[in-house]
C-alpha cells in the first residue's frame, strides 16, 4: 500500500529547519556582538585620546580644545553628583508609589497609575528639556533656590546666587526622568514576593505598612538594589534634559546651585564642533567611559532583579 | 517485564510498534512496547492516566522527540518502513500519519477554511480549485460541512467545541493521511458532540486507520475493533476489543476494566 | 494593649499617605509638562506648521515639514534595520529559551536597552560618519535602529511565547516542518502583540535626539539622499529651544506637542491592544 521510501529525506520537506534556526540564532547574537563592536569601535576611534592622556584623563581638570589638553575630571563630577542627586530625590518617591501600586492601590487605580508612570518614561528627553528650560528653571530660581538660601543657606551646598540653571535643577530633571524605572521594577519585585511571605505577616496581626517592612521589603530587597542601579546608568547616560538645563560650565562647585557640566552634556555640546582629531577622540574617551559604567552598572542591576524576579519564561514553564 | 504480544492479527500490516522506548530526560515513559495496528481498522489504546498511551501515541508519528530532553528508541513501521530510520523525515512522517488532539486547536488567526486548508497551503500548493475541492471533501469527511459551509470565513475559534475538534479533523484529513491519531479527542466535550467524533471514527476507519487513546473505556468499547492496555509504560495486553473486555487474559487488565484501580 | 494597636493602626495610616503623596509628587512632573505642552503648544500649532520649511533665523514663520518627515525617513530605516533582527531574533529567545545563546542574548538585550543613547550615535557616528567623511540619514537611521532591536526583541519574545503550545503542535502534527511552522502559524498568530511592540519602540526611537546630534545632524532644508543630513523633529525642537528667538520657542512647544501626541497615541493604542492580546491565552 505504502509508497516506498516515502517517509524518506529524498528532497526533504525539512531542509529548512537548520538554516532557519541558525537564522534565528544569528539575529539572537547580534545584540551581544553589537556591545561588543561598539566596545571595539570606541576603543579604536579613541585611542589618540587614550595613548596621550592614560588614566590622567580622569583626574585632570583642563579642558583646552585649543591647547588641545583634555581632562574630564568635572564631567565626571556633575555626572555623578547630579546622578546621585536625581538618585536621593527619586529613590525614596519611586518606592512610595512602588508600595502604593503593590500594597495598597485600589484595583480601579493601578492600570491608571501604572500608565501614567510609564507615559512618564515615554515622553522624550528633548521635550523635558524643552520643559525644563522654560518651567522648571524659572520657578527654581524664583521659589525653590531662594527658599532654600533662606532656610539651608548656611550650608556650602545652598550657597550663591540663584540661577535656576544648573546642578540642582539637573538633579529635579534626573530624578523624574528615573523615577518610572524605579517604580517599575520595584513594583515588579515586590509583586513577586510569595504570597506565603505576606500572608505570614498578616497572620500574625501586622499592619499593612508593618507587612511591607518586615516581609515585603526585605525579599525584594536585591531586586529594589538592583532598581536603584538601573536608574542610576539611566541617570548617567541621560543627555538632552539635562544639557538643557545645567549650564554646562566645567567646574566643581560645592554649591548645588552653580552650573556644572556632565559627559554625555560636553559629547552632545561639542563633538561636532571638535575641529582636531585629538578633540574628537578625547570626547570619544569621555564616551567610552560612559559606555563601559552604564553597561557595567545595568549588568548589575539585570543580576541582582533577576535573583528576585524569575524571568517569565522560569515561571511559566 | 514480561510483555505479551497478541496472537497475530489477521489483517494486513498498518502500524508495527517494535520494542518501542520513551523517556522523558530520566523518566523512562515506554518500556519496550510491541504492538500490530491494523489496516482501516479503529484501535483503541486505553489505561489510567500516566500509563505512557499518550506517549506512545506520539512516538507513532514522531511528535515526542518535540519535548526537549525527550528521547524514543526501537523502530515503529509504516506499512514496510521504519519512521524512525536515519533516512526518515519526520515532517513526512507526519503527513502520512495525521493527528487529532484532546484539546480542540484550530490555529486562532485562521478562518475555518484556512484552518482546514492550512496542510496543504502551508505546504506550498498553489492550485485553489483543487483546495477548494479537498477542503469541502475534507469538511464533509469530518462531518461539518453542512454546519460550516455558509460562514467558511469565520475564524475557527467562532465554533463551539465539538464542531472545533471535527474541523481538526477535517483538518488533518485534508493532508489525506493514511492514518489518523486520536490522542482523547472526545475527553473535552459533552456526550452529544463526543458520539459525533465517536460515530466519525467509526466511518473514517473505512478508509484509512485509526488510532484511539482514551481513558474511557465505554469509548473503547464502541468505538473500536482493537484494544490495547497500557499499565506503568507497558502493553499488558492487546486483542480484539470484544476478547479484551469480555475475557481478558491478564489479571492487571481485568483489575482495570473492571474498575478495581485507576 | 489596646494603645498600642492605636498608634500601629495610626501609623500605618500615615504611611499609606505618604505612598499616596509620593505617587502624585512623581505625576505631578507628568501632568505639568502635559498641561504647557497643551497651552502652549497648540496655539503655537498652525498649518504652517506642518507644511512649511523652516524661516530664517530670527524671523517669524516657518514650520517644520521637513522635519516631520526627516523622522519618518529616520524611523523608517531604523525599522528596516531593527524590525527583522528584533522580531527573529525574539522569535529565537522564545522558542529556544534555555540555549546558552538566548540567555546570553536575552541579557545583552537588557544591557544594552539601558546604554544611554548618546553612545549609540557615538557607535553610528565610528561606524558610518567617519568611513564616509559626512553626516547622513543613514547614519542616524542606524543608531536608532540599533536603539530599536532590544525593545523590539524582548516584547517579542514575551508575546511569541503566549502563543499556546497546542498551535505549535497542530502546524507540525500536519507535517509543516518547523520553520514554516514558526514563520507561517506561530509568528501571524502573536502578530497584533508584536506590532505593537513595534510601534511602542518605534514611537520611542522617534523622540530621540541625542543619537541624532552627529549623525543625521539636522537640515534646513529637504532631503532626498539618505547619504546625505536630514533634519529631525527632536533635533529641531532642541535647536529651537536653545535658540533666542520666541517665535522659535513657540514652535519647539510645537514639535513637542506633535512628538508628544504621536507617543501618547501609540501607548495608549498599544495598551488597548495588550489588554485585548491577553485573551488569546
Amino acid at each position: 500500500m505504502s509508497v516506498a521510501g516515502r517517509v524518506a529525506a529524498g528532497s526533504s520537506a525539512r531542509t529548512g529547519d537548520r538554516p532557519f534556526q541558525l537564522l534565528l540564532a544569528v539575529m539572537a547574537a547580534a545584540v551581544p556582538l553589537i556591545i561588543g563592536a561598539v566596545l571595539v569601535a570606541l576603543i579604536a576611534a579613541a585611542s589618540p585620546a587614550i595613548q596621550r592622556f592614560g588614566v590622567g584623563f580622569f583626574v585632570t581638570s583642563t579642558w583646552d580644545p585649543v591647547a588641545e589638553e583634555f581632562g574630564v575630571l568635572p564631567f565626571i563630577y556633575g555626572t555623578l553628583v547630579s546622578s546621585a542627586l536625581a538618585l536621593l530625590i527619586a529613590v525614596p518617591l519611586g518606592l512610595g508609589v512602588a508600595i502604593f501600586l503593590a500594597e495598597l492601590v485600589p484595583g480601579w487605580l493601578r492600570a491608571p497609575i501604572t500608565f501614567f508612570v510609564e507615559l512618564l518614561a515615554a515622553i522624550p528627553s528633548v521635550v523635558i528639556g524643552l520643559w525644563g528650560i522654560f518651567v522648571l528653571v524659572p520657578w527654581v530660581r524664583t521659589t525653590l533656590e531662594p527658599l532654600l538660601k533662606s532656610t539651608l543657606g548656611f550650608l556650602p551646598l545652598f550657597s550663591g546666587p540663584p540661577l535656576g540653571i544648573g546642578m540642582l535643577t539637573a538633579g529635579l530633571i534626573l530624578a523624574a526622568m528615573v523615577v518610572p524605572f524605579i517604580v517599575a521594577v520595584s513594583t515588579e519585585v515586590m509583586r513577586a514576593v510569595p504570597r506565603a511571605q505576606r500572608e505570614g505577616a498578616l497572620a500574625l496581626g501586622a499592619t499593612m505598612w508593618e507587612t511591607t517592612r518586615t516581609a515585603v521589603l526585605p525579599y525584594a530587597r536585591s531586586g529594589i538594589i538592583g532598581a536603584i542601579f538601573l536608574a542610576l546608568a539611566r541617570a548617567l547616560g541621560e543627555t538632552m534634559a539635562v544639557t538643557m538645563v545645567i549650564g554646562n560650565v566645567p567646574q566643581i562647585k560645592a554649591s548645588l546651585f552653580a552650573p556644572a557640566y556632565t559627559i554625555p552634556a560636553v559629547i552632545a555640546n561639542e563633538f561636532t564642533e571638535a575641529t582636531s582629531d585629538l578633540y574628537v577622540a578625547a570626547l570619544i574617551y569621555a564616551g567610552l567611559v560612559l559606555f563601559i559604567v552604564t553597561v557595567a552598572v545595568n549588568a548589575l542591576a539585570r543580576l541582582l532583579v533577576s535573583r528576585v524576579a524569575r524571568g517569565p519564561a522560569q515561571i511559566r514553564e | 517485564m514480561q510483555t505479551r504480544t497478541p496472537a497475530l492479527i489477521d489483517h494486513t500490516t498498518g502500524i508495527q510498534a517494535q520494542d518501542v522506548h520513551a523517556w522523558f530526560d530520566r523518566l523512562h515513559a515506554l518500556r519496550g512496547i510491541s504492538m500490530t495496528v491494523p489496516e482501516r481498522k479503529v484501535t483503541a489504546v486505553i489505561g489510567p492516566s500516566g500509563c505512557g498511551k499518550s506517549t506512545f501515541l506520539r512516538c507513532i508519528n514522531r511528535m515526542h522527540e518535540l519535548v526537549p530532553e525527550a528521547r524514543v528508541s526501537g523502530r515503529v513501521l509504516l506499512g514496510q518502513e521504519n519512521v524512525y530510520d536515519e533516512a526518515a523525515d519526520p515532517v513526512l512522517v507526519r503527513r502520512r500519519i495525521g493527528m487529532v488532539f484532546q484539546k480542540a486547536n484550530p490555529f486562532p488567526t485562521m478562518s475555518i477554511y484556512n484552518n482546514v486548508a492550512a496542510g496543504l497551503t502551508l505546504a506550498g500548493e498553489r492550485d485553489r480549485r483543487k483546495v477548494e475541492q479537498i477542503v469541502e471533501q475534507s469538511l464533509r469527511a469530518a462531518a461539518l460541512w453542512d454546519e460550516v459551509k455558509d460562514r467558511l470565513h469565520k475564524p475557527g475559534t467562532s465554533l463551539s467545541g465539538g464542531q472545533q475538534q471535527r474541523l481538526c479533523i477535517a483538518r488533518a484529513l485534508a493532508v489525506s493521511p493514511e492514518v489518523l491519531l486520536m490522542d482523547e479527542p472526545a475527553s473535552a466535550l459533552d456526550p452529544a458532540s463526543t458520539l459525533r467524533i465517536e460515530e466519525l471514527a467509526r466511518e473514517l476507519a473505512n478508509d484509512i486507520t485509526i488510532v484511539i487513546v482514551t481513558h474511557n473505556m465505554q469509548q473503547a468499547a464502541r468505538v473500536s475493533d482493537f484494544t490495547g492496555f497500557f499499565l506503568d509504560g507497558e502493553l499488558i495486553e492487546y486483542g480484539p476489543t470484544n476478547d479484551l473486555f469480555t475475557k481478558p487474559r491478564d489479571r492487571r487488565t481485568e483489575d482495570y476494566i473492571t474498575g478495581r484501580f485507576g | 494593649m489596646q494603645r498600642r494597636y492605636l498608634v500601629r493602626r495610626w501609623k500605618n495610616r500615615v504611611m499609606a499617605g505618604v505612598t499616596f503623596l509620593c505617587t502624585l509628587a512623581v505625576l505631578t512632573p507628568l501632568f505639568l509638562i502635559l498641561a504647557f505642552l497643551a497651552s502652549t503648544g497648540l496655539s503655537a500649532l498652525n498649518w504652517d506648521f506642518f507644511t512649511k520649511l523652516p524661516g530664517a533665523a530670527g524671523e517669524p514663520g516657518g514650520g517644520m515639514a521637513n522635519a516631520i518627515v526627516g523622522t519618518l525617513v529616520l524611523i523608517t530605516l531604523a525599522g528596516v534595520i531593527g524590525i527583522p533582527i528584533g522580531v527573529l531574533g525574539g522569535t529565537f529567545l522564545s522558542e529556544y529559551p534555555n540555549t546558552r545563546l538566548s540567555h546570553t542574548a536575552r541579557f545583552a538585550a537588557d544591557v544594552m536597552n539601558g546604554i544611554p543613547s548618546i553612545v549609540m550615535g557615538l557607535f553610528a557616528y565610528v561606524l558610518i560618519v567617519l568611513p564616509m567623511h559626512h553626516f547622513s540619514a543613514l547614519s542616524g537611521g542606524v543608531a536608532l535602529g540599533i536603539m530599536l532591536i532590544p525593545t523590539v526583541m524582548r516584547t517579542t519574545e514575551e508575546i511569541v511565547r503566549l502563543v499556546p503550545q497546542s498551535v505549535r503542535e497542530a502546524s507540525l502534527a500536519l507535517g509543516i516542518p518547523i520553520w514554516k511552522t514558526t514563520l507561517r502559524v506561530v509568528i501571524p498568530t502573536a502578530a497584533a502583540g508584536i506590532v505593537t511592540g513595534i510601534m511602542v519602540g518605534l514611537a520611542r526611537i522617534a523622540g530621540e535626539t541625542a543619537p541624532l546630534l552627529f549623525t543625521a545632524f539636522g537640515n534646513r532644508f529637504w532631503n532626498r539622499d539618505i547619504l546625505q543630513p536630514i533634519a529631525a523633529l527632536p533635533l529641531q525642537i532642541f535647536a529651537y529651544a536653545i535658540s533666542p528667538f520666541d517665535d522659535w520657542h513657540r514652535q519647539a512647544w510645537a514639535g513637542a506637542l506633535v512628538l508628544v501626541t504621536i507617543v501618547l497615541i501609540v501607548n495608549i493604542t498599544a495598551r488597548y491592544a495588550a489588554g485585548r492580546q491577553v485573551k488569546l491565552r
